[in-house]
Order: C-alpha cells, then structure tokens, then sequence
C-alpha cells in the first residue's frame, strides 16, 4: 500500500497532500468499523473511495468531517495536523461534504439554503447579495446552474444536489466530499454531476467521490482507494486499474472455504420468477426484470456487489416490498406485489427467510431468545392455547431443542437476543427458519459478521438442507461462499442477472466481470 | 456507544426512586425558598395523605383514577404508540356510564357496574379508535389526533349536558342523579365486612378493586397472550414484527381500543363511584397524570399501579398542604411537575450515573 502510494496521479512539485489520514480506528462497540486506515488525496485530483454497503467509507468520512471522533490516528490536511472535533472545524478546514441524503430546508429557497449557517451578522440582506453574486460567479465558472430564487421542494433531485455543492463552495470549501452523489441520480444527470466536478477540479479543488459503483469511479477520478470490512486494502490509479480488478479488491479473495457435499440431485422447479421488478420509495428501479428458477435439492447462489437489487429481490421474494411480475412456488402462484401476502402467509406457504439484516428484521433484539423463536410462527397451534394464550412453556421447550441442535451458545433461552453473539444470533435465525422444513429457503449474507466456527456450522446446515430435497435460495457479497455452497450461480449488476454459471466452470476473475456489469470478457 | 446497561432491577426501583428523591429535595429547596420549613411541609403532606384513613381514602380514590389511564397509556407505548387523549377518552367513558346508569333499569349495583365498564369502556374506545385508524389510514399522527380529539370531547360533552342531558329547570350543566340501585359500595362498607373502620367521609369505592384487577389482566395480556406478543413486537421493531407477518393496521387497532377502553373504564370511579351523575370536567386532568404515571411505571401494569398510588399521595397530601399552610395551591403543581420532570423528561441524569456506578462494579 505504501508504495502504491509513491505511484498516485499528483501534480508536479512537493505539494503537500490536502487530505492525509494515519492509522485511523473507529470501533462502534465490538464492531470495528474502521481499522488503522491510512490514505493521501492528493490535491486537485479526484479521489475515489470504493468499497461495499458497509465497508466502513462513510464511518471514515464521518471522521474526516467532525460526526464522529477517531478512537486513533491522525488527520493532516494540507500538511497540517488538524484536529476536527466538529462539522464547524472541518468547514474551516476547508472541507465541505454532500451528503447522501440532501440536508436542505425544503421550503425555503436556493439562496436561503446556501446562506444558512453561514449568514454575516445579524441582517440577511449583505449575506443575500454577496450570495447572489457569488451563485452567479459559481454558475458561469462551473456550470453549476441554478435559479437561486426557486425552492428547493420545487427542484428535481439533480438540481438539490447542485445547491448542496454550493453550499460547500459558499463556505469556500477546498475539499469537496461527496457521498454516493449519483444514488439518486438519473444517467444524464451523473453526466453533468461528473462535468462540473471536473471543472472544480481544474479550478484547483480536490474531491472525494464515495461510491460503490465501479462505473462513476473509472469515469472520472484520478486514483482510487477501496475499502473492504474496514480496512483500506489498497490505493491505486485509476488508469492502471480495471473493473474486475476493483471488484475483485471490493469483494475480497479469501481462503477458499470448500464446504464438503455431494452432487445435487435437482428436482422439479420450486420457485419460479418471471419478470420480477421493484421500483423503490424515490422512483429508482431496483430490480429490472428478474427471472430465475430455483429446483429442489439445489442452491443457487446470487452473487454481486451489495447494492445492485439482491437486497430486493430477496425482500419482494419473501412477501415484505411490493413488486411486479410474476412466481410461482410449486407450481402454486405466489403472490409478489405484497398485496395478498405477508410474512405469516409467506410462512405458511412453505416459504421460509433468513434475513439479511438480522438485527432489524430477524430478531428483536430486547425479546428473549424464546420468545424470537416464536417471531412469525406466533400462530403456530403447538405454540399458542386456546385462541388467545401462548403456550411459553412450549415455546421454552422448542427454543432449548433449537439451541441444542444449533449449538447456540450460552445455550440460556432466558437471555435477550442482544447479548448472543452475531453468529449465536444468527445460529438462532436459522434453527427457526430450518427446523420447519420449508420448501424454499431464502437465505441472505447467513455468515455476515460471523465468526469461523459458526461459518462453517451455518453452511453445514444450507447443503443438510438441500440434500433433504429443499430449495435454497442464496444471496451472498462472499464470493467464495457462493463458490462453496451453490450449485448454480446467477450474478446480479443493477437489478438484473448478467449472467449463470456453474461453480465448477468459472471462477472469480469471470464472475468479478459479471459483477461489474461486464458480458463479454476483454471488453472492460 | 455509552455504557447503558443496568441490571433490570435497577432499571424499574433504582432509577424511580432516585428520581423522585430528587424531585422531592428540589422541591423542598422550592419550599424553604418562599419561607416555609420544608420539614414540616413534608410531614403534613404523608399525614394528609397516609396518616387517617380519611387520607387513605382520598389517596386511594385519585390514584383509582390515575391507575386507569395510566395504564391505558402504558398499554399504548408498548406498542409505540403514543395515546395521550386518555382526557377526551375518559370523558367520553363517562358518557357512556351515564347513558347506562340512567337509561336502563338494575336491579342491583354489581350489574350496574359490570353494564357500566362495558360502557365506559366502549366508548372510551371508540374515542381512541378513530385517531388510531387515522394514523394507519390517513397518516395523521396519533400524538396529534388524540390531543385534539381531548378537545372535542371536551366540546361535547358540554353540548351535550347543556342541550340534551340537563334535567329540565335543572341551572347546573350536569346529567340527573343516578338511581340509588346504582350506588357504588365505598371502600367503607367493603372493609366493614371484616371488620376493619375506615373514613366514611372519602369517595372511595369498589372501582379501587376493578383497577388492580386491570392491572393483573394487563400484564397478563401483555405477557402471556398472542396479542400481547404481537403488540410487544410491533412496538420493538416495526421492520421484524412486518417479517412475522403481524399487521400494523389490526395491531394499531387492537391496542387503540384496549388503550381508549382503558382510559374509559376511569369514569366508573369518578363518575358512578363519587359524583354520582355526569360533571363537566369531570376528568380533572387525570388523563393527563396518566401519562405521567406510565412514564413513571416504565410502561409496566405494575409499575403503574405504584405511581398512580405515589401520584394520588401528592394530589391528597398536596390539597392538604393548601388547606392548611400559606404554602399556595400552585406549589403543589409546582411538585407535580417536578416530579414528572424528573422521572420522564430527566430520565438518563438519573440513570447514566448508576450505570457508570454499575460499570465500575462489574470491572472491580
């Protein structure tokens, strides 16, 4: 990493960095978010930070911009060792950020938006009209168009974007970061995005581009860092760097887990999906036409870069986002436009979801272990007496049966499910949804955040599935998980499979490509 | 992140007690400070209220009231809902106790009283069930609608002693006097049974035990039935309980009616126990204490019942206090509200130093 640094697209002469970070951490309880992180953003260059959903990129600008304190490291801007205890510091350090999620007031106008916080004294008018000049001077220098007296609720989401970009320049940011800038962005609108930050960075300024998708970073910026759990695996630049290649630091290349099974012995379609989209809450499509099958007694794995429609498609399959399209389940329709169907007729059906977020969706986290075990199945005769009493003792019994089989450990159904371990949680998730013997399984990341041993366990447990004559549906970002544990593959890129493949003829090189968004080989 | 936790025992006596503790020097410090001697302040506020049975009595009879809709309120944040309309609810309970008492006639008060919660409870229900339906339906929050829903209430129940329910030649704004058939039994005749002398002079009554016998069927409601589950885990993690396929419409509406049926059930107390016919303002905030107790019982039937008795001994010993010292009526809502200040809006000053004091003891 270090001497990939020596290599970094700079301008001529010993200028300093503008941003430099040493051994930065940042641990959010057990959980560590950021692990030493060292990086040079050269200035006036556009830098790019890649890295998954997670990876620890936005922890790390939350540091560089005051949200949150380094447990360690050092934060030198310009050369200068500067403390930035507060958003206020990192302003007067010269760094302005655009969030993700726009931070305007939307009944107010652009020129009032870009003046808050930031008035000169205690009348509007002086702070307005030096405003006016400058929005004028920005938009002729920049390309940075916007009517300065409309209001922001009245803007499309690009021209938000703008405002917030000069909200940073008012306060005469030098450094610019901008967060998944193009998330809420139409393909034109990227476009120009990508123009005006060009033009910043002729007129001197250095621009930190978040993002996880590979496209914007090979279009526009100058080098790139990618960040994978944490940690920053290397910097290189960006014209001596492929797709695949990024996607292949992105996702990481581990020691191949071989996971021992058997030949599947597939049988008759289980799940079968036609045409399935989802378009989300701000209008973006997420999924865009999905059709697959899934057979008993296999697993197919989805793989991709986190974010690009598995998150949906696993939630549309399991009954909780509405999509379109068409599926059936055996033969029987299944409902996907979440009209007709919730998670307890999901169940039902012979559907069973171990979600990806298991913290939020599947388990609460202040109820006891047993009482989670009963989440979903709280319908279920054997748990309940009469129409209204749950039977708590049965479902005490079940939850000590499920421990056991699962090796849940403290093996104690008293406890909350907040203080198991992430992979005792998950171990817990998957005894309920397993033990069943649904169907289908859908299953997302099930070792994310896990550790080894229970890795191992958990995957033990998916092939026991298959091999029992059960479908598994699988979404995973752990390629070798996929590798180990699928019988198909199917990659998605921007809410569509690219591309199927089976594991034992292809490799991650091929499906780093199907990742990112590449069909043909060689043409990147 | 910041050290929160403490053992569950702390969590429900410790961090209560310590909050009142507080409260309590503040408003000695209050009390010294416009010259009167705390000391004694303190002493005449438990005799007031714990020292006769006279006290007892009156004690007893506000914190009936405050144990009704506290727990109409607790039962509502349980699934994160935030009912404070317990005042319109409670109102309109009354209404409903005096259609039955006045228009149907019962033989004996043990009917009465059985025909009378159901009103109550009914109405209060309804009361609350339509800004419930308007937060699932409409998306009008619920924080909102029921407060508003207090003044509307307030509004018809006015209109409606005024124009319709006002005994003709009556100059009062308030409904006739119910039957003697539906006279409550005051605590005083329930304890001469066995033989126990009680104040005769104090309202009172036999809504007392129909109170803590909410309380138990809340709790086991909440812990012990399908609903009580469901309305728990909606309340913890809206994105799991959608996962279980629990519906937020029907679990919004459940609690809704038991938390407005709740609030409702108050008016067997105040309104058939004591006055005996239907008041304007009847209520006399009691809705709003309830939130107040809820906060206190952290949201639990049991904890419930404990407030509602700590807040009866303030409404009884704080009116004595007025009766019988320069110390003005209006201190006494001065303790009040320090009190809820402290056990609600100052929750972590009192609970971020026991947890570090328990994290220092978990390390030695």
């Amino acid at each position: 990493m270090s001497d990939a640094a020596h290599t970094l697209e700079r301008p001529a002469g010993a200028v300093p960095p503008a941003i430099e970070l040493r051994g930065i951490s940042k641990a959010f309880g057990p959980v560590q978010a950021n692990k030493d992180i060292h990086i040079r953003v050269e200035k006036g260059t556009i830098h790019g930070i890649i890295g998954e959903n997670g990876a620890g990129k936005s922890t790390l600008m939350s540091i560089l911009y005051g949200f949150y304190k380094a447990d360690s490291g050092e934060i030198l801007i310009n050369g200068q060792p500067t403390e930035i205890p507060d958003s206020q510091a990192a302003i007067r350090a010269g760094i302005g950020m655009v969030f993700q999620h726009f931070k305007l007031v939307q009944n107010f106008t652009v020129l009032e938006n870009v003046i808050l916080g930031a008035e000169a004294g205690w009348l509007l008018k002086p702070s307005v009209s030096r405003a006016r000049g400058l929005l004028k001077q920005l938009a002729t220098d920049f390309g940075l168009n916007v009517d300065p007296d409309a209001l922001i609720e009245k803007l499309s989401v690009g021209h938000q974007q703008r405002v917030e970009i000069l909200k940073a320049l008012y306060r005469e940011a030098d450094i610019l970061i901008l967060d998944e800038p193009t998330g809420v962005l139409t393909p034109a609108e990227a476009d120009h995005l990508f123009r005006i930050l060009r033009g910043l960075k002729e007129q001197g300024k250095t621009i930190v581009l978040i993002t996880h998708k590979l496209r914007e970073i090979m279009e526009v910026t100058d080098n790139v860092s990618v960040m994978r759990r944490g940690e920053m695996v290397d910097t290189v630049r960006t014209s001596e760097t492929s797709p695949p290649h990024l996607a292949e630091l992105m996702v990481g290349r581990k020691v191949l887990l071989r996971v021992e099974k058997h030949p599947a012995k597939p049988g008759p379609v289980v799940l079968d999906v036609k045409g399935l989209r989802v378009v989300d809450d701000m209008g973006v499509e997420r999924l865009r036409g999905i059709d697959l099958q899934v057979r008993a007694g296999e697993i197919l794995g989805i793989a991709g870069v986190a974010g690009n429609g598995q998150s949906e498609l696993l939630e549309a399959l399991a009954g909780l986002t509405p999509g379109e399209g068409a599926a059936t389940l055996s033969g029987q329709p299944l409902d996907v436009t979440g009209k007709s169907s919730d998670g307890y007729t999901r169940r039902m059906s012979g559907v069973s979801h171990v979600p990806e977020d298991r913290q939020r969706r599947g388990l609460i986290m202040n109820f006891h272990a047993w009482e989670n075990v009963a989440l979903g199945y709280h319908h279920d005769p054997a748990y309940n007496r009469g129409a209204f009493w749950m039977d708590n003792p049965a479902i005490l019994r079940m939850t000590e049966d499920y421990m056991k089989a699962f090796d849940v450990r403290p093996p104690n159904p008293a406890l909350t499910a907040e203080s198991f371990s992430g992979g005792n949680q998950q171990k817990l998730v998957l005894a309920r949804e397993i033990e069943r013997g649904p169907e289908l399984l859908l299953v997302g990341q099930p070792t994310r955040g896990v550790d080894i041993g229970a890795i191992e366990f958990i995957h033990q447990r998916l092939i026991e599935l298959r091999d029992a004559g059960k479908a598994v549906l699988l979404v995973s970002v752990e390629l070798d998980e996929i590798l180990s544990l699928s019988d198909r593959i199917a990659v998605m890129f921007d809410g569509r499979i690219m591309g199927e493949r089976l594991p034992e003829q292809t490799d991650e090189a091929e499906l780093g490509l199907l990742m990112a968004g590449v069909t043909e080989k060689g043409a990147a | 992140m910041s050290n929160r936790r403490i053992p569950n025992w702390a969590d429900v006596v410790l961090v209560p007690l310590f909050s009142v503790v507080l409260a309590f020097i503040i408003s000695a410090i209050v009390i010294w400070a416009i010259g009167e001697d705390p000391w004694e302040a303190t002493k005449m506020m438990v005799q007031g209220a714990f020292g006769s049975s006279y006290g007892w009595g009156y004690t007893l009879y506000y914190a009936t009231n405050f144990i009704f809709t506290g727990l109409a309120v607790a039962v509502a944040f349980q699934a994160r809902l935030f009912n404070i309309g317990g005042e319109g609810q409670a109102t309109l309970g009354g209404l409903g106790v005096a259609l039955v008492c006045l228009h149907l006639p019962w033989p004996h008060w043990s009917l009465a009283l059985v025909a009378a919660s159901f009103g109550a409870a009914l109405f209060g229900a309804a009361w609350a069930a339509i800004p419930g339906y308007l937060q699932v339906r409409r998306g009008s929050h619920i924080v909102i609608t029921t407060i508003m829903f207090n003044f509307i209430a307030a509004a018809l129940l006015n209109w409606l002693l005024v124009s319709v329910m006002r005994p003709s030649g009556s100059m009062d704004p308030a409904s006739a006097r119910f039957p003697p058939e539906v006279r409550l039994p005051r605590l005083h005749e329930i304890l001469d049974v066995f033989g126990i002398p009680f104040s005769r002079a104090t309202p009172a009554n036999i809504s007392l035990l129909v109170a803590i016998l909410a309380c138990v069927l809340v709790w086991y409601m909440l812990w012990r039935t399908r609903l009580g589950y469901q309305i728990r885990a909606f309340g913890q993690s809206e994105p799991a309980a959608q996962y279980a396929g629990i519906s937020p419409f029907r679990i919004t509406m459940y609690v809704m009616l038991i938390s407005g049926a709740l609030a409702g059930m108050m008016a067997i107390n105040n309104v058939m126990g004591e006055a005996n016919r239907l008041l304007l303002n009847a209520v006399e905030g009691a809705g709003f204490i309830g939130i107040a107790v809820a906060l206190m019982g952290r949201n639990h039937p049991f904890g419930v019942f404990l407030a509602a008795v700590l807040f009866g001994f303030l409404y009884q010993g704080g009116a004595e206090l007025a009766l019988w010292t320069n110390i003005p009526r209006e201190l006494i809502v001065v303790i009040q509200a320090l009190v809820i200040l402290f056990t609600g809006a100052l929750d972590n000053l009192v609970r971020i130093p026991i947890a570090a004091l328990f994290a220092r003891r978990r390390r030695s």
